[in-house]
């Protein structure tokens, strides 16, 4: 599955290789630099395992100032950057260039101050994201933005894709919990973003890099916002005889008012692959499955479940059960949690990462179901409910060209029913190569434009995480559009 | 097209029209939505007037998406008797500044309050105006139209520019239409009061019951020259500094939580509660600034990390006589100062300095504004930034050029 195009290398700066690598050894020492194949293979792809590029070097600086001496050497070479926190991007989002060096933030990973009466952490962004909250946990505290890959991601990565996760329902996304941070520009020039106050002085940057892939510069130290933990939280367990009613009991408890911390729902086909694998103790008689989850003290906690109980018995739910005990607690949100893990030891798989609005869900499941059935493919269906962000995971066989080819046309098919039923191509995954080309489908020229300006305005020479998130051919419409402005003018 | 002193356009068409013709002629635009928070920044000196205040009406209300879209220039007012007709609310709680810079309330538009990033004190917990904006449909200084973003929450589609947007008080773009996420109200609510303490004692109790899990939407402190003007008879009459916590949720929970912080803060002394009508007259009076309406002096926000707020205010206190108001649990305070040339700027900017965060000065005389930085001076580095921002967005410099900043 490698149709999605991506530009040819410069052959000059490829044959500079072993010269470029002298001088990065030089500069940063040998112990910040891979440049042997088999170091390098190691971060030729990330999680969106199709595409793989051997970088031409990759770098492990340990602090600020030996990124800023990396980028500040690849500006005045001309040489691509693809900023890498642990490459677990589903998008293709850290996915290497031959003619661009990789440089990961993963060795910067410690915490720098920890301020609970102001609730914020300042860290490097090379931690991983499970580990902010493995920190402030002995304090009661956690970082509220809970990726599916949160034992591995790292902050860096989080906020170059403004993560999401399933308790963002009730605490919000990466941009919702970061409020300053320290960059790197592509020249080298090190600034402070926001700080460790509620609200930036002056334009709202550190909204603008949050979300900016890896394009506007590297993010190299964070101060994120802790919240504490609630005094408790249980989840339950709704089963349904249909998506389409499961989905309408989602928008009955949203409507009633009741935020509950996550609600995610999960289709037979997830169901039974989850439970297979994490023995979770999903139903496996039902086409539906919600797990709904509330917070505060035990009292607190039987009147939200009672509550959305009352909701659920008006769309007869066929399986009503309600965590009895951390442990069953645990392995409910295990099971979920690995669904990918549990799903990738079956079958090849694409995660789609649309977001809909809520009222459409039950036409938009039946229309994923019928797209995947014409391509003759197999989908299961995991995803943040509450939010309407879907994960149609499309299960096809990697050695099989045409099976892969047909996975990738019927994503590209659910990205675009998303958008036209006036939702977005993706919720927290980032567009990265993946969706590059569907971009078009959301936004027109003038929308793209203005996006792309904005790169220029951090990094003038498009070196960072070039040829990502903007279709290809958007890019040279744009300069064309911005040239013949500057003529007229 | 020709460019008039006083503006309304009723579609996002003309809006754009007009903004063209602006940048084609290099005519500088006065952008606003009703003009209730006109006084705040520098004066941008223009002699035409853009009001989006022709362009109104709400385009969709999905009260079980909890979402809404409104034209830009729809009254803040139409849109929270919309909502609350279906128990729901903006829950960052838009902050009404019209009434301590002389502006009309009434007049307050939701494009003016995502495009000055208006934030009550439901901030602390329920996040930002900025936070909230799902969606927008604007035009930049070249006379594009735009959208970004869209009717989802869930949305990582291209750059966030909702956000990047929001607070920079239509220098960047003109909004024609905005999307946001809307919140059910609480069913219950209550606020605690502590009378008496200092600043010092204050703070301490907020920040504390913030990292409690009891969440706190709103965490005051009010020093007493301040609180005795309040409008809220029953506080008022106590003559003293007050502390007031608010709690949102079911009367169960509320009656829960309420015990344990009690016995948490039995050593601050006595806990008042202010039951449902009077806490929702406290909190209406502090997203109003009201103890700051009957007076003209110079008022600064002052935003930086809450237990740094006393020693902030201690400090200016050593340069000028100035009374606080503390919210988001000392993290923004808003300090009203004598008359003077500068309204006292370089000795708030050099405290803030100093501790960290950065002063906006809202209220001042027009020459004041003209000859003062309103907004904080920018870094070198996000200064670049910053004004490169600005010129790609409006290369001409005619949308409300230097009401932020002097150089853009």
């Amino acid at each position: 599955m490698t149709s999605i195009p991506l530009p040819l290398p410069d052959a000059a700066i490829v044959a500079r290789r072993q010269s470029i690598v002298a001088e990065l050894f030089k500069l940063l020492g040998t112990d910040r630099v891979i440049a042997d194949d088999d170091g390098r293979r190691a971060y030729e792809t990330d999680a969106l395992t199709a595409y793989r590029r051997m970088p031409l070097a990759v770098l492990l600086p340990q602090s600020t100032a030996e990124v800023a001496t990396a980028l500040k050497y690849c500006h005045a070479n001309g040489i691509k950057v693809v900023a890498r926190g642990a490459g677990t991007s589903l998008a293709g989002g850290a996915l290497p260039a031959e003619d661009a060096i990789v440089i990961t933030v993963s060795k910067m990973r410690r915490v720098l101050d920890l301020d609970y009466p102001n609730r914020i952490a300042r860290v490097e962004t090379g931690i991983t994201n499970l580990a902010i909250t493995g920190t402030v946990a002995k304090e009661g505290f956690f970082y509220a933005p809970d990726p599916s890959s949160q034992l591995a991601c790292t902050l860096a990565g989080n906020i170059g894709m403004n993560s999401g996760g399933a308790h963002c329902l009730k605490y919000g996304v990466t941009t919702n919990n970061v409020l300053g941070a320290r960059m790197v520009l592509m020249d080298g020039e090190i600034v402070d973003i926001g700080g460790s106050h509620l609200d930036s002085g002056g334009y709202d940057l550190m909204g603008l890099i949050v979300g900016s892939e890896g394009q506007f510069g590297i993010v190299t130290e964070a101060t994120v916002r802790i919240l504490k933990s609630a005094e408790g939280a249980r989840p339950m367990m709704l089963g349904f005889n249909s998506s389409e009613v499961a989905g309408q009991c989602v928008s009955a408890i949203i409507a009633a008012g009741l935020i509950p911390v996550a609600i995610e729902f999960m289709d037979r086909p997830a169901i039974q692959i989850c439970e297979a694998f994490a023995k979770a103790g999903y139903p496996l008689d039902v086409e539906a499955l919600l797990i709904v989850e509330v917070e505060g003290s035990d009292s607190e906690i039987d009147d939200q479940l009672g509550a959305i109980t009352e909701i659920a018995k008006r769309f007869n739910p066929s399986v009503v059960k309600i965590s009895d005990s951390p442990e069953m607690s645990a392995k409910i949100w295990k099971g979920r949690k690995s669904a990918f893990g549990a799903v990738g030891r079956l079958a090849d798989y694409i995660c789609m990462d649309g977001t809909i609005p809520l009222g459409r869900l039950p036409e938009v499941l039946v229309a994923i179901t019928e797209i995947c059935q014409r391509y003759q493919l197999k989908v299961a269906n995991i995803f943040h409910a509450g939010d309407g962000n879907l994960h149609p995971l499309i299960l096809f066989d990697a050695n099989d060209p045409d099976s892969a080819a047909r996975a990738e046309l019927a994503g590209n098919e659910i990205l675009t029913l998303c958008v036209k039923v006036g939702g977005c191509l993706t919720g927290e995954h980032g567009v990265g190569i993946e969706k590059r080309d569907l971009m078009s489908v959301q936004f027109n020229p003038t929308d793209l434009a203005v996006q792309m300006r904005i790169k220029t305005v951090f990094d003038p020479d498009w070196l960072l995480n070039p040829a990502k998130v903007f279709p290809l051919d958007a890019r040279i419409m744009a300069e064309i559009t911005e040239r013949t402005a500057r003529v007229a003018a | 097209m020709q460019l008039t002193a006083d503006m309304r356009p009723e579609t996002e068409a003309a809006l754009a029209e007009i903004i063209m013709s602006a940048c084609a002629s290099k005519t500088i635009l006065e952008l606003t939505g009703g003009g209730s928070k006109r006084t705040i920044g520098r004066p941008t000196n223009s002699t035409h007037l853009v009001s989006t205040r022709a362009m109104r009406g709400i385009t969709l209300y999905e009260p079980n998406e909890m979402v809404m879209s409104a034209r830009s220039g729809t009254l803040l007012s139409e849109v929270q008797s919309v909502l609350a007709k279906s128990n729901q609310m903006l829950a960052f709680e838009p902050l009404e500044l019209a009434g301590v810079v002389g502006g009309d309330a009434l007049q307050a538009t939701i494009g003016g309050v995502f495009a000055t990033n208006s934030s009550g004190p439901r901030r602390i917990s329920s996040g930002a105006a900025r936070d909230h904006l799902m969606g927008i449909r604007a035009i930049n200084g070249r006379g594009e139209i735009f959208k970004n973003g869209g009717r989802v929450m869930k949305n990582v589609t291209g750059y966030d520019l909702c956000k990047g947007l929001a607070g920079s008080w239509g220098t960047l773009a003109a909004f024609s239409e905005v999307t946001f996420k809307v919140m059910p109200k609480p069913p219950s609510s209550t606020t605690l009061v502590l009378l008496g303490l200092s600043d010092e004692i204050a703070i301490e109790v907020l920040c504390s019951v913030m990292g409690t899990p009891y969440e706190i939407t709103g965490a005051v402190h009010i020093q007493q020259p301040l609180a005795v003007t309040l409008d809220h008879m029953g506080l008022r009459g106590q003559g003293k500094a007050i502390t007031a916590l608010r709690l949102e949720t079911t009367s169960k929970s509320i009656a829960y939580r309420r015990d344990k912080l009690t016995t948490a803060l039995k050593v601050y002394g006595q806990l008042h509660d202010l039951e449902q009508k009077s806490s929702e007259a406290f909190w209406d009076e502090m997203t109003r600034l009201s103890v700051f309406e009957a007076s003209d002096h110079p008022l600064w926000r002052l935003s930086t990390s809450p237990s740094k707020g006393p020693a902030v205010v201690a400090a200016i206190n050593r340069y000028m006589p100035a009374s606080a108001l503390y919210d988001w649990s000392g993290g923004l305070v808003w300090i009203d100062v004598p008359v003077t040339s500068d309204a006292g700027a370089a000795d708030v900017r050099r405290v803030i300095a100093s501790h960290g965060g950065h002063a906006t000065l809202i209220r001042a005389a027009a020459s004041t504004r003209a000859a003062t930085d309103v907004f904080q001076t920018l870094e070198p580095g996000v200064q670049r930034l910053s004004q490169k921002l600005k010129a790609t967005f409006d290369p001409a410099n005619v949308l409300n050029p230097g009401r932020m900043y002097v150089a853009f």
